[in-house]
């Protein structure tokens, strides 16, 4: 990690950003009907892999804004960063 | 189990300490446990320890992918307290502080307890309310805590620098707070617990969950198959990834914790002192090392590896606080990976699997927990249910919004 490329500013240094976690989290539409199982899933509950992640990022300061990076959380390499709504870029094939 | 004592430390002497009798025995794994616990850290081991000999099952198994305490336990900045916020904690924490007051002796092992004191400072009017509503609410659960005046905290750390940024404006003391020697509370529960019966099992990772009819019967591991009655997964950093082979999720996010020491002193300061204003901590290692706990980074990752940004986020208000530190060296610097739910409490549940127990999310603070997580987790595990002191802290929580909020009390990573 260390160097971060940011979709709108391009490589800055870690220390501008900040993680807030898992990307591509869906906010459920039907909230009047959500049981709360349903609720505490959406709110609480994560993936948290030993691996590759997505994962939402801002460039706090910087641009201040935020976008999606794909990260091992084993050797925190980082494999892309993308604009959020941008299609998802595949896993690596050889993640080290 | 030969018992340690002045005598026999006499009588090893005279062969130059080469007879000594091993701490535990490495068995080869058996084909079927009655319990199965995943994670040889303090609390796995502490668990094992209380199945045997005060649940009467001792036909248990702890399986650790490395060596034992080599996770967390090893890692920690060993400070243990009971002045959290919240009922619960006050329950578990408390009920930990009460057995390690009588753990060297009960496990016939040094663990070094030493109750030094533990001292909150406050910086800030918001501070000052935080300590004052925690010391108030740790009175009412009748544990120890006393409030500061800065003349008094001056007078208990003549080093101290309370006209530093963020002038220090009172603190808050634990007397019965202090620390333990982390690799002694493995291995003395590992003996105790392999003298009471129960094969410890290293380098043995578990690699699959085998769940016949929504009944875990067996872990897959890196040394065979491994049948059992019950399991319980105690594997700290790595919960969510043994949840992922059983199936489920868990609200737990992994971060890396940093610590550093630094090269060893003379007695210098003799509680430990932590500050959640200005973000440091430290204490003094009987070996005389400053042993001092960084933040935790705010990213996902195993790594084991911590930012380098904070550890100068580190040394800063550490230079503040005791302007004295600045000339030390720093000798050594590591990071462990914490699994840190969102009410930052632990969880100690059953889960969706029957027969499969998880207790996890200590986070950044469990260390001081060992005992009690161990005790309360045995009992639970033997019973099927979790018992009065697990129950609040139960993975439904996160459902039913029932959480226990010890964000102020855990706000200095520890
Ligand atoms: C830098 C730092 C400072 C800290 N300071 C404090 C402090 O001052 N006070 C405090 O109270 N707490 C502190 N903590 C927190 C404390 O260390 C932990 O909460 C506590 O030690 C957890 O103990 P454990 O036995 O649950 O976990 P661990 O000791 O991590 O044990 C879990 C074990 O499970 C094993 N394992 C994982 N996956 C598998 C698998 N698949 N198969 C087999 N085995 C597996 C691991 O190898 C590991 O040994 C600190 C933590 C860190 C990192
Ligand atoms: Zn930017």
């Amino acid at each position: 990690m260390f160097i971060i490329t940011c979709p709108y500013c391009g490589d800055r240094d870690q220390t501008e950003f900040t993680c807030h976690g898992e990307a591509h989290i869906a906010r459920p539409l039907n909230t009047e009907s959500l049981s709360d199982e349903e609720w505490g899933d959406y709110v609480f509950f994560r993936q948290n892999p030993k691996g590759m992640h997505r994962e939402r990022w801002v460039h706090a300061h910087g641009c201040r804004r935020w976008f999606n990076a794909l990260r091992n959380t084993v050797s925190d390499e980082i494999f892309a960063t993308y604009k959020v709504g941008d299609a998802r870029p595949p896993l690596p094939e050889n993640p080290s | 189990m030969k018992a340690y004592s002045l005598f026999s430390l006499a009588r090893n002497a005279m062969s130059y300490h080469r007879n000594w009798q091993r701490a535990w025995r490495s068995p080869d794994p058996k084909k079927h446990y009655d319990v199965v616990i995943i994670g040889g850290g303090g609390h796995g081991l502490a668990t094992a320890y209380y199945l045997a000999t005060q649940c009467g099952i001792s036909n248990v198994a702890v399986l650790e992918k490395g060596w034992l305490g080599g996770g967390n336990t090893g890692r920690n900045t060993t400070i243990v307290r009971s002045n959290y916020l919240l009922d619960a904690s006050a329950g578990m924490y408390e009920h930990a502080v009460k057995l390690w007051e009588g753990l060297s002796q009960e496990l016939n092992y040094n663990v070094m307890f030493s109750q030094r004191g533990l001292l909150h400072l406050a910086h800030s009017v918001h501070d000052m309310q935080e300590i004052g509503r925690r010391g108030n609410a740790i009175h009412l659960n009748g544990i120890d805590s006393e409030f500061l005046t800065p003349a008094q905290v001056k007078e208990m750390l003549p080093i101290i620098n309370l006209d530093c940024h963020y002038p220090v404006m009172g603190g808050l003391l634990q007397r019965r707070g202090g620390t333990a020697r982390h690799d002694a509370v493995a291995w003395g529960y590992a003996r105790g617990a392999d003298a009471a019966g129960v094969d410890i099992i290293q380098n043995c990772e578990v690699t699959g969950m085998r769940i016949e009819n929504n009944q875990v019967v067996g872990v897959d591991t890196s040394r065979g198959f491994i049948g059992a009655g019950k399991v319980g997964s105690v594997a700290a950093g790595h919960s969510s990834v043994i949840a992922e082979m059983a199936g489920f999720k868990l609200p737990i996010e992994c971060y890396p914790l940093q610590a550093l020491v630094s090269e060893p002193v003379k007695p210098i300061i003799d509680c430990v002192v932590m500050s959640n204003g200005i973000h440091v901590y430290v204490s003094q290692s009987d070996k005389g090392e400053l042993v001092v706990g960084a933040g935790s980074d705010a990213y996902n990752s195993y790594s084991q590896r911590g930012s380098y940004d904070f550890i100068e986020h580190t040394v800063g208000p550490l230079c503040e606080l005791f302007p004295l530190f600045s000339r030390l060296r720093m000798l050594r610097q590591w990071a462990g990976i914490v699994d840190v739910t969102v009410d930052r409490s632990p969880i100690l549940s059953k889960t969706s699997v029957k027969n499969l127990f998880f207790n996890c999310g200590w986070g950044t603070g469990g260390f001081k927990a060992t005992p009690g997580s161990g005790h309360a987790f045995a009992h639970s595990i033997a019973a099927g249910e979790m018992n009065a002191i697990a129950a609040p802290f139960s993975i439904d929580r996160f459902n039913t919004g029932a959480l226990i909020d010890e964000g102020a009390a855990a706000a200095v990573a520890h």
